[in-house]
Order: C-alpha cells, then sequence, then structure tokens
C-alpha cells in the first residue's frame, strides 16, 4: 500500500452544479485515509450522455481529456459509481493501441469513493455520529459495474447511533438512467413510484445512496409526494456532514 | 412481424399499458413469483456459475460451428425418416408450414406455443389460409380466445388477470367455469381441447432443442400439450430457428437445467419431449410424416455480426422478470414478437432499427437483466451497440443530437465549461422556491412528477478554487 498516495479527484459534473458539499465530504474522507488529494481543473465530464446516446466518438473525445487530466496520478477517486465505470470502459472506445494503453492504465486505478477506502485503503470512520435511522439503496452502476455493496454498509455500521434499516428492493433500479428519465419520463416515473414506496415504507429518517443521480430523482419524487425521508450522499454522513441542509433543503 | 400496434408508436404503447391497473396487477403477479422461484431455485443450485459459463460455452461454440452442426443435424433427422426444409425469412417460413398443411388436406391443425410461430406470423398465416388453428396451449388459448399476441415468452397470457380469462371463457366455453376456481376453468379448457387434439390433421410445434448427432428435436412444457399435438395427428411440424442447435443430448440436458431454473424456478419442467422421425413399423403411435423447418430470419447475419452473443438466448424470460421496464410497461408495449431485454435487442435484428429504435433506448441500463441471464448474455453492451448505430444512421432525435453537440462542445473545453456553470446556475436558483424547482423551460421531463432540487449558487470547482481543499467553513 503507498503511504500517502496522490489522489485526483474526479468531482463529476452533478456534483460541481449540484451538491459541491459531496466533493469537500470526499477530500475530506480520502484525506483521512491518508492520501493527498487534488483536482485537477482540466476535468468536466465523464462522458457518460455521449457514450449512454451511441455518440462514439463524443465519449472518446471527453475520455482523452480525462485520460490527460488525471493518468499522472496515483488513483483517481470519484463519488459516483457510474462515472468511475463510465472511466473504467474507456478502454472499449479505443481502436489505437497508445490511447488504449493509456485508457486501460487509468481505468485500472480509478475507484468508487467507498470502495477505494474500504477495499483499497481499508479505512473505516470513527468518532462519527449521527443519531437517526437510514436506508441505502444500491445505485445499478456501482453495484453491478464496480461491486459496491458491501463496502457501504460496512462503513454506514461504523456510524455511531446511526440505525441502518433495510430497503427492500435495494437492488432494483431507481428508474434514473441518465437521460432515460427524461426521455421516457412516465416509464421513469413508473419505475420510481415503486421505489418511493419502499422508501416510504421503512419509515426510515434518512435514504442513501452512492451516486447524485440516483439520489436526485429519488428525493425529487420523495418531495413532490410530501414525504419527509432526507436524503443525503453516503459520504456526507460518513464524513461527518449531514448537520446541515440534506438534497433539496433550503440552504441557510 | 408486428400484427397490432405498428402504426402507434413505443411511447403510445407503453404510456396506454401503464394508464392500465389491471396488467400492473397481472404483471407483478406472474414476475414476482418468478423473480422469488428462481432466486431460491438458483441458490439450491450449487454450481449455478459454472452452469451458466457451461451454457454460454456451448451455445458459442455451436455459433462458431453452424454450418458443421446444421449439416450435421440435416443428415441424421433426413435419416430418421424426417423431411428437412430450409427457410431464409418469415415468409418463407410460414409458407412452407402452410403448403405442408394443404398437401396434408389439413383441416385442423393444433398448434403448440412457440415464439417461432409467432416470429414468423404463422397463426396469421394459417387463419389466412382458411385452416382452423387450435392453440392448445392453455395460456395461448386464452390469447387465442382475446385474439391478441403473446406479451411474454414463458407466460404469453400473464397480462390477463384470472377476472379476464373468467370472462373469456364465459363467452366460448360451455358450460360457464366459476372465476374464482381456476381449477374449474382449466377443466372447462381441456374439454373444449381434448376433442380438438384427436380431431387434428397436423400437429405444429417448436423447439427447445435441435439434437445434431441424433437428428431429434426436443420440446418442454408444463401442460403436455405438445406431446398431443404431435402424436395424435398424421403430420408433425417443427419450425425452429437455427441457433437451436446443440451437439449432443448431453448439451441438450446441460441447457436444460438452466432454462427451466431461470425460467420457472423449477428443477425439471413437466414434459421434456425428443422427437426423432416420424412413426416407425411398429411404433404404436406417431405421425406418419415429421416436417422440420429451420429458419434464418436474420440469423446468419447476426453470426457474423457484434450481436452474435444473442444467439445464445435460451429464452427463458428472466430478462424480462427482472427488468424494471418491462415491469412496468408488459410485453405488448414493445411491439414486437420479443419484449423485455432480450426482444430489445432481437427486434431490432427482425423488424429494422428505424421501427424499433427506441426500444434500445429505453432502457435504464441498470444490468440487472444479465446479471440474472443464465447464458450470460451481455445484454447492456448489445443494446449500447445498438444505440451507437442509431446515433451512427443518424436516427438519433434532432433536439438529441443538438443538446449532446452543445453539451459535448462546452464540456471539451474545460474553462468555457466552468464559466458556463458559473453563469447557469444563478439563473436555475430563480426558478427555485425553498430548496426546490417545481418548473423550469427545457425541463418538463423531470419537473412533471418530480421536484428538482434546487442547484448550489456556486459550483465545486469555484469554491474549491477559493477555498482549497478544505472548502467553505
Ligand atoms: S436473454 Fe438470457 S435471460 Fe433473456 S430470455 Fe434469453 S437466455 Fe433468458
Amino acid at each position: 500500500m503507498i503511504e500517502n498516495p496522490r489522489v485526483g479527484l474526479f468531482v463529476t459534473c452533478l456534483v460541481d452544479a449540484m451538491r459541491p458539499q459531496i466533493g469537500f465530504a470526499t477530500i475530506k474522507l480520502l484525506e483521512q485515509a491518508g492520501c493527498v488529494v487534488e483536482v485537477p481543473r482540466r476535468q468536466t465530464c465523464c462522458g457518460q450522455p455521449a457514450g449512454n446516446s451511441g455518440d462514439k466518438a463524443g465519449a472518446a473525445a471527453l475520455a482523452k481529456q480525462v485520460i490527460a487530466a488525471f493518468e499522472g496520478f496515483d488513483y483517481v477517486v470519484g463519488p459516483s459509481g457510474s462515472c468511475i465505470g463510465q472511466i473504467r470502459s474507456y478502454p472499449k472506445l479505443f481502436a489505437d493501441p497508445g490511447w488504449r494503453r493509456r485508457a486501460e492504465d487509468l481505468a485500472a486505478k480509478s475507484y468508487e469513493i467507498l470502495s477505494f477506502l474500504h477495499d483499497v485503503r481499508g479505512w473505516s470512520p470513527t468518532d462519527v455520529r449521527l443519531e437517526a435511522s437510514a436506508t441505502y439503496h444500491d445505485s445499478c452502476s456501482g453495484l453491478r459495474e464496480l461491486g459496491v455493496q458491501a463496502q457501504p454498509r460496512a462503513l454506514l455500521e461504523r456510524v455511531e447511533g446511526l440505525e441502518l434499516v433495510p430497503l427492500e428492493g435495494a437492488n432494483v433500479c431507481c428508474g434514473f438512467g441518465g437521460t432515460f428519465c427524461v426521455k421516457y419520463p412516465d416509464i421513469s416515473t413508473a419505475i420510481l413510484s415503486e421505489k418511493t414506496a419502499n422508501i416510504a415504507a421503512t419509515g426510515a429518517d434518512i435514504l442513501l445512496a452512492g451516486d447524485l443521480g440516483c439520489l436526485m430523482n429519488m428525493a425529487g419524487r420523495l418531495h413532490r409526494e410530501g414525504a419527509a425521508t432526507r436524503c443525503f450522499h453516503t459520504v456526507e454522513v460518513l464524513a461527518g456532514m449531514s448537520d446541515g441542509p440534506a438534497i433539496g433543503e433550503e440552504d441557510k | 412481424m408486428t400484427a397490432q400496434g405498428k402504426q402507434d408508436t413505443f411511447k403510445q404503447r407503453a404510456h396506454d399499458a401503464l394508464a392500465d391497473p389491471n396488467l400492473k396487477i397481472a404483471i407483478d403477479r406472474t414476475t414476482n413469483t418468478a423473480q422469488t422461484k428462481r432466486t431460491a431455485a438458483v441458490d439450491a443450485f450449487p454450481e449455478f456459475q459454472a452452469a451458466r459459463e457451461r451454457g454460454a460455452a456451448i451455445k458459442d461454440h455451436v455459433i462458431a460451428n453452424l454450418d458443421h452442426y446444421l449439416i450435421e443435424f440435416e443428415r441424421n433427422a433426413t435419416d430418421a425418416g424426417a423431411q428437412v426444409h430450409w427457410a431464409r425469412d418469415a415468409a418463407e417460413a410460414a409458407d412452407i408450414v402452410t403448403r405442408i398443411c394443404t398437401a396434408a388436406e389439413a383441416k385442423i391443425v393444433t398448434r403448440s406455443k412457440s415464439m417461432l410461430g409467432e416470429e414468423i406470423g404463422l397463426p396469421h398465416a394459417l387463419d389466412d389460409a382458411g385452416i382452423e388453428r387450435v392453440e392448445t396451449d392453455l395460456a395461448e388459448h386464452i390469447i387465442q380466445l382475446a385474439q391478441e399476441r403473446p406479451s411474454h415468452i414463458i407466460w404469453p397470457a400473464m397480462h390477463r388477470t384470472r377476472e379476464d380469462v373468467a370472462e373469456l371463457f364465459f363467452k366460448d366455453h360451455q358450460p360457464p367455469p366459476d372465476a374464482d376456481d381456476p381449477a374449474s376453468m382449466v377443466a372447462s379448457a381441456r374439454r373444449v381441447l381434448r376433442e380438438k387434439f384427436m380431431s387434428a390433421d397436423v400437429g405444429i410445434s417448436g423447439a427447445n432443442f435441435l439434437v445434431a448427432d441424433t437428428g431429434a428435436t426436443c420440446t418442454v412444457t408444463n401442460e403436455g400439450n405438445a406431446e398431443l399435438s404431435t402424436t395424435p395427428p398424421r403430420v408433425h411440424i417443427v419450425t425452429a430457428g437455427i441457433e437451436k442447435l446443440v451437439p449432443s443430448t448431453d448439451h441438450a440436458m446441460a441447457l436444460l437445467r438452466l432454462l427451466v431454473r431461470s425460467a420457472t424456478g423449477g428443477e425439471v419442467t413437466q414434459y421434456t419431449t425428443f422427437h426423432c422421425g416420424p412413426k416407425r413399423s411398429g411404433d404404436a403411435d406417431g405421425p406418419e410424416e415429421m416436417h422440420i423447418v429451420l429458419v434464418d430470419n436474420g440469423r446468419s447475419r447476426m453470426v457474423g455480426d457484434e450481436f452474435r452473443q444473442m444467439l445464445r438466448c435460451i429464452r427463458c424470460g428472466a430478462c424480462m422478470n427482472h427488468c424494471v421496464v418491462y415491469r412496468q410497461i408488459g410485453g405488448h408495449a414493445y411491439g414486437g414478437t420479443y419484449p423485455g431485454p432480450m426482444g430489445a435487442v432481437l427486434t431490432p435484428v427482425l423488424d429494422g432499427l428505424p421501427q424499433s429504435r427506441d426500444l434500445p433506448h429505453a432502457c435504464t441500463m441498470n444490468g440487472r437483466c444479465e446479471e440474472v441471464c443464465p447464458v450470460r448474455i451481455p445484454l447492456k453492451t448489445l443494446l449500447k451497440a445498438w444505440r451507437v448505430r442509431s446515433w451512427d444512421s443518424q436516427q438519433e432525435v434532432g433536439t438529441v443530437r443538438m443538446g449532446l453537440g452543445l453539451w459535448g462542445h462546452a464540456a471539451r473545453r474545460p474553462w468555457l465549461y466552468h464559466l458556463g456553470t458559473r453563469l447557469a446556475l444563478p439563473v436555475m436558483r430563480l426558478f427555485g422556491r425553498g430548496g426546490w424547482i417545481r418548473g423550469m423551460p427545457f425541463a418538463s421531463g423531470w419537473t412533471r412528477t418530480r421536484d428538482l432540487p434546487k442547484p448550489a449558487s456556486r459550483s465545486f470547482m469555484s469554491q474549491h478554487r477559493k477555498y482549497g481543499n478544505g472548502g467553505p467553513q
């Protein structure tokens, strides 16, 4: 294990615009785990919107930018399973052996934050308290592309005062799916309503997940339905930063 | 082949399906049970992962050597006394079958459920030829009474509730069955069908496997209707896609274990029958003639391209049972013969991408389908491959193309992107009330049914630039 690895933070475009606190929480956790964190300014988006829409050239152009911005680091870490999943799939975008090699190198050292903390750094929280009950949704890309399932639960177990309530169908998609939710809003909402019903049935105060896209989707519907469930990214709780406004709550 | 709903669009069909509360009840009943049973069956099968690998390897091997096994199968089936026919496409296949029926002077034809039969439009072809067609699978019988198409590949009538069925039977069966008693309805169907089984001239079945080294065809049913459809009539016709080949009975058994557990969660299916040629002298029963129609219909094209892995599909239906989209809209909304994730990959092959471009797009890419697929078909990758073709052939909607073009343009210029975010956030925030946006231009797809959290007043990038790693305190 590298003692103090240099980690490049992949911010994700949603975190950048919608909830910067997730980025700062991620940095805080990485630093607690002994990493030296830098935020390359040449980053924007991982290219998922293009990649998922079939625009391979557009996705490859953004992939090159991410590769160039991050290849000098020991690790690339981001608070999103789907963006890291996209980075891990970069090699498929290149026929050119030079770029493919660089993409493979980057893919091999890219990690979703919770699996990085748990699996690579062997870190777990100490002295974090939160008196609440919470339920956890497994976002699909993290779960199925990166195997993020046990790690967040193991880390959340260590938060004092936090009661974890199992969520029925925790591993079932919430209906977000990137552009899917705006291209097929009827279907997306029908899927989402089943998810929010399951969340309500847990009676938990807080909903946690590891991807802001899914969280915004579920939080937005819960709010429209009048539910009082508060939504946070898992890193916010682990970093002890869940005392402020939850997603969609007015900031002070 | 899309008999119904060709004029209306996927979105319209999906919309209609979502508006039907009974449909949702029916889908939930069936797929929830299927999911639970499958999970239990897989948990009780410790070698399941290894069996999946083997299943995928068997299919890949056959696909890579399809010509070899087709020739071997034809030779052995012919030696066993069957007549083998080759059909390039759906029309040719349906034509061959109707001609055999006409030559046999068939008045009544019994048919045992086969998705390939649906794919080649056989029900219609027989109806058009004036031959009385009797669907013998209970669910297909219901579908026939309702004049519909299957909505699931294992439970064709799963979209119909018990109450619907009672109503259909009430109209067509005598005496009226009891809606609260499924057993009485089954008995009623049995009474109607039994007569037909014995008076049919031709029986048509599909095949779950074609065994190359024996020339046998294999059918799997839970009702025994395939046996009853194919044994009493004088003529037995099998229609099967060329990808159904397996080298030997042993390979068929290996795939069968995967098929049954993935489809119904059972360990075996009640009836598994291998048919090898027509009745021989001295046989107590069996047809006098056996015809096997081998159908290509786009499959040989798939062998040579990126959709090759789709030919592994053993039609178990697990992908649709676990698909969040299928579970909301049901099978008819897909508009093709095959619904759900496997249908979303196959329908563009069969019907063409322009007619079905919505299907690969109407997917959240959550990957649960390939997690449950017993032959490890990378459905997500294949759906993405269709999206690439859709993009490359300019079939992506203009506004989407333009939106993504603008996004890409900015995202490739970090200074412009960061400046754009800095300027856009305060504008977006103007639409917020409290912490939420309830409506905003260009965001109706989102805000019609859910609120949008108000964005940050300053982006992460600009806060980080100002305050560093610690962020604003
Ligand atoms: S794609 Fe896989 S899961 Fe779906 S029907 Fe075919 S074999 Fe079954």
